[in-house]
Protein backbone atom coordinates (compact mmCIF):
# COMPACT_ATOMS: atom_id res chain seq x y z
CA UNK A 1 0.00 0.00 0.00
CA UNK A 2 1.18 3.28 -0.64
CA UNK A 3 0.28 6.75 0.61
CA UNK A 4 -0.20 9.93 -1.38
CA UNK A 5 -1.10 13.27 -0.72
CA UNK A 6 -3.30 15.03 -3.60
CA UNK A 7 -3.72 18.24 -1.56
CA UNK A 8 -2.62 19.22 1.95
CA UNK A 9 -5.79 17.98 4.21
CA UNK A 10 -6.23 14.93 2.03
CA UNK A 11 -4.39 12.07 1.75
CA UNK A 12 -4.96 8.88 -0.63
CA UNK A 13 -3.89 4.85 0.29
CA UNK A 14 -3.63 3.03 -2.81
CA UNK A 15 -4.48 -0.82 -1.70
CA UNK A 16 -3.26 -3.21 -3.92
CA UNK A 17 -3.78 -7.11 -4.45
CA UNK A 18 -5.80 -8.63 -1.36
CA UNK A 19 -7.59 -7.16 1.92
CA UNK A 20 -8.08 -9.57 4.47
CA UNK A 21 -7.37 -10.12 7.92
CA UNK A 22 -3.48 -10.39 7.18
CA UNK A 23 -3.47 -7.32 5.81
CA UNK A 24 -4.10 -5.52 9.38
CA UNK A 25 -0.39 -4.62 9.60
CA UNK A 26 0.15 -2.82 6.26
CA UNK A 27 -3.27 -1.11 6.49
CA UNK A 28 -2.58 0.33 9.86
CA UNK A 29 0.85 1.47 8.59
CA UNK A 30 -0.36 3.00 5.65
CA UNK A 31 -2.75 4.75 8.14
CA UNK A 32 -0.31 6.03 10.58
CA UNK A 33 1.46 7.24 7.29
CA UNK A 34 -1.17 9.38 6.49
CA UNK A 35 -2.47 10.42 10.16
CA UNK A 36 -0.61 13.78 9.58
CA UNK A 37 -1.34 16.80 11.54
CA UNK A 38 -3.95 18.85 9.69
CA UNK A 39 -5.54 15.84 7.48
CA UNK A 40 -9.19 16.11 7.69
CA UNK A 41 -10.00 13.38 4.80
CA UNK A 42 -8.47 9.84 4.35
CA UNK A 43 -9.46 8.30 0.82
CA UNK A 44 -9.14 4.73 0.19
CA UNK A 45 -8.30 3.90 -3.86
CA UNK A 46 -9.47 0.25 -4.61
CA UNK A 47 -8.82 0.93 -8.29
CA UNK A 48 -6.39 -2.39 -7.88
CA UNK A 49 -7.85 -4.66 -5.04
CA UNK A 50 -8.21 -8.37 -6.36
CA UNK A 51 -9.89 -9.47 -3.29
CA UNK A 52 -11.39 -8.70 -0.48
CA UNK A 53 -13.05 -11.38 2.15
CA UNK A 54 -15.01 -10.62 5.41
CA UNK A 55 -11.87 -10.27 7.11
CA UNK A 56 -10.64 -7.15 4.85
CA UNK A 57 -15.05 -5.55 5.76
CA UNK A 58 -13.51 -6.09 9.24
CA UNK A 59 -10.30 -4.25 8.84
CA UNK A 60 -11.91 -1.17 7.11
CA UNK A 61 -14.33 -0.69 10.10
CA UNK A 62 -11.75 -0.53 12.46
CA UNK A 63 -9.68 1.62 10.13
CA UNK A 64 -13.22 3.98 10.22
CA UNK A 65 -12.82 4.16 14.24
CA UNK A 66 -9.37 5.03 13.94
CA UNK A 67 -10.26 8.13 11.53
CA UNK A 68 -13.38 8.80 13.13
CA UNK A 69 -11.28 9.14 16.66
CA UNK A 70 -8.96 11.58 14.96
CA UNK A 71 -11.94 13.52 13.44
CA UNK A 72 -11.03 12.03 10.05
CA UNK A 73 -13.57 11.92 7.48
CA UNK A 74 -13.06 8.43 5.69
CA UNK A 75 -13.56 8.01 1.80
CA UNK A 76 -13.81 5.20 -0.80
CA UNK A 77 -12.80 5.31 -4.61
CA UNK A 78 -12.31 2.82 -7.29
CA UNK A 79 -14.96 0.27 -6.15
CA UNK A 80 -15.95 -2.34 -8.68
CA UNK A 81 -19.54 -2.42 -9.18
CA UNK A 82 -19.46 -6.15 -6.56
CA UNK A 83 -17.49 -4.62 -4.10
CA UNK A 84 -19.84 -1.47 -3.74
CA UNK A 85 -22.59 -4.11 -3.22
CA UNK A 86 -20.84 -5.46 -0.70
CA UNK A 87 -20.50 -1.92 1.11
CA UNK A 88 -24.35 -1.75 0.89
CA UNK A 89 -24.95 -5.09 2.30
CA UNK A 90 -22.81 -4.30 5.07
CA UNK A 91 -23.97 -1.04 5.45
CA UNK A 92 -20.15 0.45 5.33
CA UNK A 93 -21.49 3.29 2.93
CA UNK A 94 -23.48 4.74 5.58
CA UNK A 95 -20.08 5.35 7.34
CA UNK A 96 -17.76 5.72 5.04
CA UNK A 97 -17.94 8.21 1.44
CA UNK A 98 -18.17 6.31 -1.42
CA UNK A 99 -17.10 8.53 -4.65
CA UNK A 100 -16.67 6.95 -8.57
CA UNK A 101 -13.11 8.55 -9.12
CA UNK A 102 -10.43 10.35 -7.76
CA UNK A 103 -11.44 13.15 -9.10
CA UNK A 104 -14.89 13.00 -7.44
CA UNK A 105 -13.53 12.03 -4.20
CA UNK A 106 -11.28 14.81 -4.13
CA UNK A 107 -13.78 17.31 -4.76
CA UNK A 108 -16.34 16.01 -2.80
CA UNK A 109 -13.39 15.73 0.57
CA UNK B 1 -1.21 -11.21 -9.50
CA UNK B 2 -4.26 -13.26 -10.74
CA UNK B 3 -7.43 -11.80 -9.36
CA UNK B 4 -9.68 -14.01 -7.43
CA UNK B 5 -13.36 -14.10 -8.78
CA UNK B 6 -15.15 -13.91 -5.40
CA UNK B 7 -18.88 -13.09 -6.66
CA UNK B 8 -19.93 -16.51 -5.51
CA UNK B 9 -18.38 -16.29 -2.12
CA UNK B 10 -20.62 -13.42 -1.23
CA UNK B 11 -24.01 -12.90 -0.07
CA UNK B 12 -26.18 -10.80 -2.91
CA UNK B 13 -27.98 -7.53 -1.66
CA UNK B 14 -30.50 -8.34 0.85
CA UNK B 15 -32.20 -5.06 1.77
CA UNK B 16 -34.31 -6.98 4.02
CA UNK B 17 -33.76 -11.11 5.03
CA UNK B 18 -35.94 -13.68 4.53
CA UNK B 19 -36.81 -16.81 6.26
CA UNK B 20 -37.92 -19.70 3.60
CA UNK B 21 -39.45 -22.21 6.32
CA UNK B 22 -38.94 -22.29 10.14
CA UNK B 23 -37.91 -25.32 11.89
CA UNK B 24 -40.85 -26.41 14.23
CA UNK B 25 -40.80 -24.24 17.50
CA UNK B 26 -38.25 -21.48 16.70
CA UNK B 27 -39.74 -18.23 16.49
CA UNK B 28 -39.00 -16.85 13.09
CA UNK B 29 -40.51 -13.14 13.26
CA UNK B 30 -37.41 -11.94 14.68
CA UNK B 31 -35.23 -12.35 11.63
CA UNK B 32 -38.14 -12.17 8.82
CA UNK B 33 -37.96 -9.03 7.09
CA UNK B 34 -34.81 -7.25 9.59
CA UNK B 35 -32.33 -5.61 8.34
CA UNK B 36 -28.83 -6.42 8.38
CA UNK B 37 -27.13 -4.10 11.37
CA UNK B 38 -22.97 -3.90 10.94
CA UNK B 39 -21.24 -2.22 13.93
CA UNK B 40 -22.12 1.49 12.76
CA UNK B 41 -25.39 0.54 13.09
CA UNK B 42 -25.09 -0.79 16.55
CA UNK B 43 -25.42 1.11 20.25
CA UNK B 44 -22.50 0.44 22.79
CA UNK B 45 -18.78 -0.14 22.69
CA UNK B 46 -17.42 -1.96 19.41
CA UNK B 47 -15.20 -4.91 20.83
CA UNK B 48 -13.31 -7.40 18.73
CA UNK B 49 -13.22 -10.72 20.48
CA UNK B 50 -10.29 -13.39 19.35
CA UNK B 51 -10.67 -17.15 20.04
CA UNK B 52 -8.17 -19.65 18.60
CA UNK B 53 -7.41 -23.05 19.37
CA UNK B 54 -5.05 -25.62 17.59
CA UNK B 55 -5.87 -28.45 15.77
CA UNK B 56 -3.12 -30.59 15.02
CA UNK B 57 -3.27 -33.27 12.02
CA UNK B 58 -6.09 -30.90 9.93
CA UNK B 59 -5.50 -28.78 7.06
CA UNK B 60 -7.27 -24.92 7.22
CA UNK B 61 -9.95 -26.68 4.53
CA UNK B 62 -10.41 -29.76 6.58
CA UNK B 63 -11.43 -27.81 9.66
CA UNK B 64 -13.72 -25.13 7.62
CA UNK B 65 -15.28 -28.32 5.64
CA UNK B 66 -16.17 -29.60 9.69
CA UNK B 67 -17.07 -26.47 11.20
CA UNK B 68 -19.68 -25.55 8.33
CA UNK B 69 -21.00 -29.19 7.98
CA UNK B 70 -21.75 -30.00 11.83
CA UNK B 71 -21.76 -26.29 13.06
CA UNK B 72 -24.41 -26.55 15.32
CA UNK B 73 -23.12 -30.07 17.08
CA UNK B 74 -20.49 -27.67 19.06
CA UNK B 75 -22.70 -24.89 20.51
CA UNK B 76 -23.26 -25.09 24.27
CA UNK B 77 -26.63 -27.28 24.80
CA UNK B 78 -28.46 -24.48 26.07
CA UNK B 79 -28.52 -22.79 22.72
CA UNK B 80 -30.01 -24.32 19.23
CA UNK B 81 -28.54 -23.29 16.20
CA UNK B 82 -30.94 -24.14 12.96
CA UNK B 83 -28.19 -24.04 9.82
CA UNK B 84 -29.93 -23.46 6.49
CA UNK B 85 -31.19 -26.40 4.85
CA UNK B 86 -28.73 -25.98 1.77
CA UNK B 87 -26.24 -25.59 4.08
CA UNK B 88 -23.56 -22.47 5.56
CA UNK B 89 -24.19 -21.03 2.04
CA UNK B 90 -23.94 -17.54 1.02
CA UNK B 91 -27.29 -15.42 1.34
CA UNK B 92 -28.94 -18.09 3.36
CA UNK B 93 -30.15 -17.60 6.93
CA UNK B 94 -29.72 -19.79 10.04
CA UNK B 95 -32.02 -19.34 13.22
CA UNK B 96 -30.68 -19.54 16.43
CA UNK B 97 -32.73 -20.17 19.87
CA UNK B 98 -30.91 -19.67 23.24
CA UNK B 99 -31.55 -19.88 27.20
CA UNK B 100 -28.33 -18.75 28.17
CA UNK B 101 -29.30 -15.41 29.29
CA UNK B 102 -32.43 -14.39 31.64
CA UNK B 103 -34.68 -14.34 29.05
CA UNK B 104 -35.10 -16.63 26.35
CA UNK B 105 -33.55 -15.37 22.40
CA UNK B 106 -35.16 -16.44 19.00
CA UNK B 107 -32.95 -14.78 16.49
CA UNK B 108 -30.87 -15.62 13.44
CA UNK B 109 -27.83 -14.58 11.53
CA UNK B 110 -27.12 -14.27 7.66
CA UNK B 111 -23.96 -16.09 6.28
CA UNK B 112 -22.71 -13.10 4.54
CA UNK B 113 -19.75 -14.48 3.38
CA UNK B 114 -18.16 -18.33 2.67
CA UNK B 115 -14.81 -19.59 1.08
CA UNK B 116 -12.84 -22.95 1.91
CA UNK B 117 -10.69 -21.46 5.07
CA UNK B 118 -13.55 -18.69 6.44
CA UNK B 119 -17.05 -18.23 6.99
CA UNK B 120 -19.34 -15.19 8.38
CA UNK B 121 -22.38 -14.19 9.82
CA UNK B 122 -23.96 -10.99 9.88
CA UNK B 123 -26.45 -10.04 12.78
CA UNK B 124 -30.08 -8.45 11.91
CA UNK B 125 -32.25 -5.98 13.98
CA UNK B 126 -33.24 -7.16 17.03
CA UNK B 127 -30.30 -9.52 17.38
CA UNK B 128 -28.64 -8.68 20.61
CA UNK B 129 -25.20 -7.58 18.97
CA UNK B 130 -24.94 -5.29 15.19
CA UNK B 131 -21.95 -6.74 13.66
CA UNK B 132 -19.68 -9.58 12.08
CA UNK B 133 -18.48 -13.56 13.38
CA UNK B 134 -16.00 -14.46 11.20
CA UNK B 135 -14.80 -18.60 11.55
CA UNK B 136 -11.68 -19.33 10.19
CA UNK B 137 -8.73 -21.72 9.47
CA UNK B 138 -5.27 -21.00 8.79
CA UNK B 139 -1.50 -22.07 9.75
CA UNK B 140 0.30 -20.43 12.14
CA UNK B 141 4.06 -21.22 12.25
CA UNK B 142 5.44 -23.21 14.35
CA UNK B 143 2.00 -24.48 15.98
CA UNK B 144 0.29 -25.48 12.97
CA UNK B 145 -3.42 -25.42 11.51
CA UNK B 146 -5.65 -22.91 13.77
CA UNK B 147 -9.26 -22.42 14.15
CA UNK B 148 -10.43 -19.30 14.96
CA UNK B 149 -13.72 -17.35 16.01
CA UNK B 150 -13.11 -13.53 15.61
CA UNK B 151 -16.55 -11.23 16.80
CA UNK B 152 -16.53 -7.46 15.79
CA UNK B 153 -19.62 -6.84 17.26
CA UNK B 154 -21.72 -3.51 19.69
CA UNK B 155 -24.42 -4.33 21.45
CA UNK B 156 -27.34 -3.38 19.20
CA UNK B 157 -29.44 -1.08 21.56
CA UNK B 158 -29.29 0.60 25.69
CA UNK B 159 -30.52 -2.73 26.79
CA UNK B 160 -28.13 -5.34 25.29
CA UNK B 161 -25.02 -3.07 26.11
CA UNK B 162 -26.06 -2.87 29.72
CA UNK B 163 -26.67 -7.39 29.80
CA UNK B 164 -23.34 -7.28 27.80
CA UNK B 165 -21.36 -5.38 30.24
CA UNK B 166 -23.43 -7.18 33.31
CA UNK B 167 -23.75 -10.69 32.09
CA UNK B 168 -23.29 -11.13 28.22
CA UNK B 169 -19.51 -10.41 27.26
CA UNK B 170 -18.47 -13.10 29.76
CA UNK B 171 -21.41 -15.65 28.16
CA UNK B 172 -20.38 -14.91 25.19
CA UNK B 173 -16.85 -15.76 25.64
CA UNK B 174 -18.18 -18.83 27.50
CA UNK B 175 -19.84 -19.55 24.61
CA UNK B 176 -17.43 -19.59 21.91
CA UNK B 177 -14.46 -21.24 24.13
CA UNK B 178 -16.87 -24.20 24.28
CA UNK B 179 -17.47 -24.42 20.74
CA UNK B 180 -13.79 -24.51 19.69
CA UNK B 181 -13.30 -27.01 22.31
CA UNK B 182 -16.09 -29.11 20.63
CA UNK B 183 -14.59 -28.71 17.57
CA UNK B 184 -11.39 -29.42 18.71
CA UNK B 185 -11.90 -32.20 20.64
CA UNK B 186 -14.20 -33.54 17.59
CA UNK B 187 -11.24 -33.24 15.06
CA UNK B 188 -9.03 -35.14 18.06
CA UNK B 189 -6.73 -32.49 19.46
CA UNK B 190 -7.12 -31.08 22.69
CA UNK B 191 -5.18 -27.84 23.00
CA UNK B 192 -6.54 -25.12 24.94
CA UNK B 193 -8.39 -21.85 23.80
CA UNK B 194 -6.74 -18.61 23.54
CA UNK B 195 -8.79 -15.81 24.53
CA UNK B 196 -8.24 -12.00 23.34
CA UNK B 197 -10.43 -9.41 23.94
CA UNK B 198 -9.97 -5.66 22.48
CA UNK B 199 -12.59 -2.95 23.18
CA UNK B 200 -12.07 -1.03 19.24
CA UNK B 201 -14.37 1.58 20.27
CA UNK B 202 -15.51 3.14 23.72
CA UNK B 203 -17.64 5.56 22.45
CA UNK B 204 -21.42 4.80 22.17
CA UNK B 205 -23.81 5.61 19.13
CA UNK B 206 -26.63 6.96 20.73
CA UNK B 207 -28.42 7.86 17.50
CA UNK B 208 -28.94 4.32 16.88
CA UNK B 209 -30.86 4.37 21.07
CA UNK B 210 -33.52 3.86 19.45
CA UNK B 211 -32.76 0.16 18.25
CA UNK B 212 -34.72 -0.37 21.48
CA UNK B 213 -38.14 -1.08 19.20
CA UNK B 214 -36.58 -3.75 17.65
CA UNK B 215 -35.39 -5.79 21.32
CA UNK B 216 -38.05 -8.79 21.22
CA UNK B 217 -36.73 -9.67 24.73
CA UNK B 218 -37.95 -6.15 25.67
CA UNK B 219 -42.03 -6.83 26.08
CA UNK B 220 -41.56 -10.20 27.50
CA UNK B 221 -39.23 -8.36 30.29
CA UNK B 222 -42.42 -5.65 31.09
CA UNK B 223 -45.01 -8.32 31.00
CA UNK B 224 -42.80 -10.44 33.56
CA UNK B 225 -43.92 -9.77 37.40
CA UNK B 226 -42.10 -12.23 39.45
CA UNK B 227 -38.75 -14.29 39.13
CA UNK B 228 -37.90 -14.52 35.19
CA UNK B 229 -39.58 -17.42 34.22
CA UNK B 230 -39.42 -17.94 30.27
CA UNK B 231 -42.73 -17.56 28.32
CA UNK B 232 -43.80 -21.54 27.70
Amino acid sequence: MTVREPKGDVRIIDIAGELTSFSEPVLAEAYEDADRPGVKTVLLNFSDLDYMNSGGIGLLVTTLIRAQRKSQALGAFGLTDHYRQIFELTRLDEAIGIYDDEQSALKGS
Amino acid sequence: MVSKDDKANWSPPKPHLEVGSAPEGVNAKRVQGRRLTGPQQGFGQLWQKTYKVAISQKTPEQVIATWKAEYGRFWPSHSKFYAPVTGIQPGEVGLIKSTSGPVPLSTGVLVLYSDDVSFCYMTPEGHPFAGFITFSSHVEDPVGTMAQVQLLIRANDPAYEAGMMLFGSKAEDRMWEHTLRSLADYLGSSSPVDTKVVRVDQKRIWKNFNNLKYNGALPWARRSKGPATPPR
